[in-house]
């Protein structure tokens, strides 16, 4: 199996200290091109912490992460990171609100980001169909001179996504990407994930096990920072570790729901 | 030998300095994350209630009582810079929690008012105010090193002020209440604390200790209405350093200004010293850009 | 874009720009010599605005350092006026210092192109300085003004200081003529109010390129939030360097034509105070507009010119006053109050605003 070669995210013992606590140790993780992949686990199980390092937002205590089988982008600095085609999407929408929807997109396509090619930049036809057909796609058309600012939580997210393709990223982090979302939104961006998995890979850490079950991809489960389990979503349900850490949280977190 | 010890001797006299003057400004700043550019103003309405407590004392008691005055006047100045940053907390800093550099230019608006202010009351040239005569002369250390009983003066109220502040904050319910508004805003609020109440204690009591900075400047020279212009950016520079939301950061903080002020005055000539003091603030910033003792937490920006 | 049409509120635009050129222009026939030179400081001073609006209204960051720049300018050329003063001897104050020859760093300031280009480099290359020493370790916000003040004070500081080389607290002066002309006399004086008007409307199209091209929407993208613009691919510090570097040549710019109308360069006139009152400029306009930075500055130097005079007092009361209700109710400033009557749906929100200590991402 020419398993290597199509590797194109690979971490290896990666560890992660804030002040002496351990947030994640000793981490692997080997994503496919054209790969889906979950990341699920307990809260301060250690996932977005593992998608910081992949973008460079924290640097690991030890350990590595190569990037298309060659570079160790642990070395690297976000925009560096984010140029070579690691694209990544925060948990809160995180969108430029007083630059128009449209802007948005402009500045977040693929292109020479310098200061002197931005200076010279003019929008090229295709660049503005591109835009618009992008536009299409998140629905939001007819909002495209709004200030984004003045979207909805589920646009704003839809938003970030569309500006996550334009920037045409080889790999794709999201975090939570359907965290506050109603259900036709849920839905919609699903259909979306599914479209974008056929070119790219991507990894998402997602809580709403409803929403995972939907896709037939693999799934990793981390606990207190540790790697406990990797497999189809069967076997994920199947374990009987999974099922420990998991329902120990699920009580509690119903608990808190039916207090709060 | 002589020269080295007055040297450090002046270095810890001026460290002590900016530390008083920064410890409001810790409060402030640090903890509230308020700019407060009217510190110096509160400095120089400490030093104005110091210069009003004496002409009392001259015009209204015997003169055998005069030399006690200064004792009154660092609770006067506390008081009254504890009043005015009341105040000041209601009218107009309220508002701009969470606009650090809108708080700086509404409160530089503050600072010019205040200083007009005192030019219109006290007069536009400086005044002198006379110090107790129990802290004239000094201790002689050795042949050529005294030091100046003024100074050492200004020494101790700032360990007293540095203790206070410390039980205060770490010791008392109320520096708990303080900390617990300061870490977590939402939770304290659940948990039933008035944050308002305790955001504007905060405040006034980082503008009392600025009062009394403003008593003990005071003893170092004339005072005037710009006093606090003179001290509010290396105050300012004292907090950056030391990085925000720690006392120890502070004091290390006016300890390393203070003594390399000294050092460098001393090697090369006042205005060169300034300029290789801020050169060494600006590369020790690479090092550490979050200052000296920066809270490292998981949420950045 | 679609925003090449030419729609009536467009024509109306630049029906207004053309006034105002033609305005500016053709002041020299309606005002007195008096009015003129006045009004050509005040043009001096908005070019200061406009590239403080740069780097503050588009890309977040405030600077309290501007006045260093602008004095930098107005030293440059400063020194080249003292130069062609003093003839053949040193200039005066060298010579009360006992200085015997002119100092080497003098020497080059004898050629009016030398002083002309270090008047807007320098400020330029030390603001390039500063900020490849704080933006790129990501030392922002507060940090980066209370450096910018610091960088104020030990400026004049050491002007002050090295009184021998420059003058001390008089600061530069007794300057006689420009290229053989003298520059009391009325003629200079109006070809010197054309030159300061060519200047701003060559900044104001330099400045109005920069924010409308994309450079100018990531300058914006790194206001509302520099990390996202960073994980999109953007390296901010070197566009935060640009700017401030941009900002700081055009402060130099106008200081070197403040000093032909004013004729004279001291370390107060780029202390503290003279610095947070460049941005009162900025603020009282409207931040984040060109015009209405350009517009502050020229108005509120006006309403100093008027009332600081007779009544100094309570001008400095009115200051003070001006910068709390400016920053507490009209945070888009005068433009902003015009813009707000007009187009509802624009108010500022609470993002604009650069978080600090909480997280924004």
């Amino acid at each position: 199996m020419s398993k290597n070669q199509s590797v194109i995210l690979q971490c290896e013992a990666v560890t992660v200290e804030f002040d002496g606590f351990k947030a994640v140790q000793g981490m692997d993780l080997a994503l496919q091109q054209g790969e889906l992949r979950f990341l699920i686990g307990p809260n301060g199980a250690g996932k977005t912490t593992i998608l910081d390092v992949i973008c460079g937002k924290v640097k690991p205590s030890s350990g590595k992460v190569t990037f298309q089988g060659a570079v160790d982008i642990t070395r690297r600095k976000e925009h560096q990171i984010a140029e070579m085609g690691i694209g990544r999407k925060f948990q809160a929408p995180s969108i430029f609100p007083t630059l128009t929807v449209f802007e948005n997109l402009e500045i977040a396509m693929r292109q020479r980001r310098g200061v002197f090619a931005t200076l010279v930049a003019k929008l090229k036809p295709e660049e503005q169909e591109r835009i618009e057909a992008q536009l299409k796609m998140i629905g939001l058309q007819d909002k495209a001179q709004w200030r984004a600012g003045g979207l909805s939580h589920g646009e704003k997210q839809w938003l970030e996504i569309g500006m996550m393709l334009l920037q045409e990223p080889e790999v794709l982090l999201l975090d939570e990407p359907v965290a506050g979302m109603t259900d036709k939104e849920t839905d919609k961006t699903g259909e979306l994930l599914h479209e974008i998995a056929r070119r790219r890979s991507i990894v998402v850490v997602e809580h709403d096990m409803e929403f995972v079950r939907n896709f037939a991809s693999k799934v990793t489960v981390m606990h207190e920072g540790k790697l406990l389990k990797e497999g189809s979503m069967d076997e994920i349900q199947g374990d009987d570790r999974v099922a420990e850490v998991y329902l120990g949280k699920r009580r509690d977190a119903d608990v808190s729901r039916s207090t709060a | 030998m002589e020269v080295i010890l007055s040297q450090i001797f002046n270095g810890l006299s001026i460290s002590s300095i900016l530390l008083l003057i920064a410890l409001g400004l810790a409060i402030t700043f640090g903890l509230m994350n308020v700019i407060n550019m009217a510190h110096g103003e509160l400095i120089m309405v400490g030093a104005y209630a110091t210069y009003v407590t004496q002409n009392l004392f001259n015009d209204y008691l015997p003169a055998s009582l005069f030399n006690w005055y200064f004792v009154l006047a660092i609770p006067v100045s506390f008081l009254i810079a504890f009043l005015l940053g009341l105040v000041l907390e209601a009218s107009l800093i309220r508002f701009l929690y969470g606009r650090p550099l809108d708080s700086l230019l509404a409160t530089w608006g503050v600072a010019l008012m205040l200083q007009q202010l005192a030019r219109t009351i006290f007069g536009a040239p400086n005044v002198a105010v006379k110090s107790p005569t129990w802290l004239d002369g000094g201790m002689t250390l050795m042949t050529g090193v005294v030091l100046p009983y003024k100074r050492l003066f200004i020494i101790g109220l700032v360990i007293v002020t540095l203790l206070a502040m410390f039980l205060y904050i770490y010791r008392s319910h109320a520096g708990r209440r303080m900390r617990a508004v300061m870490q977590n805003r939402e939770m304290a609020s659940c948990l039933g604390i008035s944050t308002r109440r305790v955001d504007a204690l905060t405040f006034a009591i980082g503008s009392g200790i600025a009062g009394i900075a403003g008593c003990a400047l005071t003893l170092m020279g004339p005072i005037g209405p710009a006093l606090g212009t003179y001290y509010i950016v290396d105050a300012f520079m004292v907090v950056v350093l030391g990085g925000v939301g720690k006392l120890v950061g502070t004091i290390i903080g006016a300890t390393g200004i203070g003594m390399f002020n000294t050092l460098f005055e001393f090697w090369t000539s006042a205005s060169l010293g300034k300029v290789l003091v801020f050169v060494c603030i600006v590369a020790f910033l690479q090092w550490r850009p979050k200052g000296l003792v920066a809270m490292r937490s998981r949420s950045l920006d | 874009m679609q925003l090449k049409r030419l729609t009536p509120q467009r024509l109306y635009i630049l029906i207004g720009y053309a006034v105002a050129a033609t305005a500016l222009f053709c002041a020299p026939l309606y005002l007195s010599d008096f009015r003129l030179n006045l009004l050509a400081k005040f043009l001096a001073f908005a070019i200061v605005a406009l590239g403080l609006d740069l780097i503050w209204g588009y890309t977040g960051i405030l600077s309290l350092g501007h006045g260093v720049f602008f004095g930098l300018g107005a030293y440059a050329m400063g020194m080249y006026l003292k130069l062609e003063a003093s003839g053949t001897s040193l200039p005066d104050f060298m010579g009360w210092s006992g200085i015997k020859a002119l100092p080497w760093f003098w020497k080059p300031f004898e050629s009016f192109a030398f002083a002309a280009a270090a008047g807007i480099l320098l400020p330029a290359l030390l603001a390039l300085g500063l900020g490849y020493f704080t933006f790129r370790n990501r030392i922002k916000g507060v940090y980066f003004t209370i450096l910018t003040q610091a960088l104020v004070i030990i400026t004049t500081t050491l002007i002050i200081g090295q009184q021998a080389f420059t003058g001390g607290t008089n600061g530069l002066t007794g300057f006689r003529t420009i290229f053989g002309e003298s520059l009391g006399s009325a003629d200079t004086k109006r070809m010197l109010y054309w030159v300061t008007a060519a200047a701003l409307l060559g900044a104001f199209v330099l400045c109005r390129f920069l924010v409308k091209s994309r450079f100018g929407r990531v300058l914006r993208a790194i206001r509302d939030g520099e990390n996202r613009a960073r994980f999109i691919g953007y390296n901010p510090a070197i566009y935060q360097m640009l700017v401030f570097s941009i900002s700081a040549g055009l402060a130099g710019l106008a200081g070197m034509l403040f000093v032909f109308h004013v004729g004279i360069i001291s370390p107060s006139t780029m202390a503290i105070v003279p610095s947070i009152e460049m941005v009162l400029w900025v603020a009282i306009g409207g931040r984040g507009t060109l015009i209405g930075a350009a517009l502050g500055a020229i108005l509120l130097n006006y309403a100093k010119s008027e009332f600081s005079a007779s009544y100094p007092d309570a001008w400095l009361f009115f200051l003070g006053a001006l910068f709390v209700v400016v920053v507490v109710f009209l945070p888009k400033g005068a433009v902003g109050l015009f813009g707000k009557l007009k187009i509802p749906q624009r108010r500022q929100s609470k993002h604009e605003q650069e978080p600090i200590g909480h997280s924004a991402v």
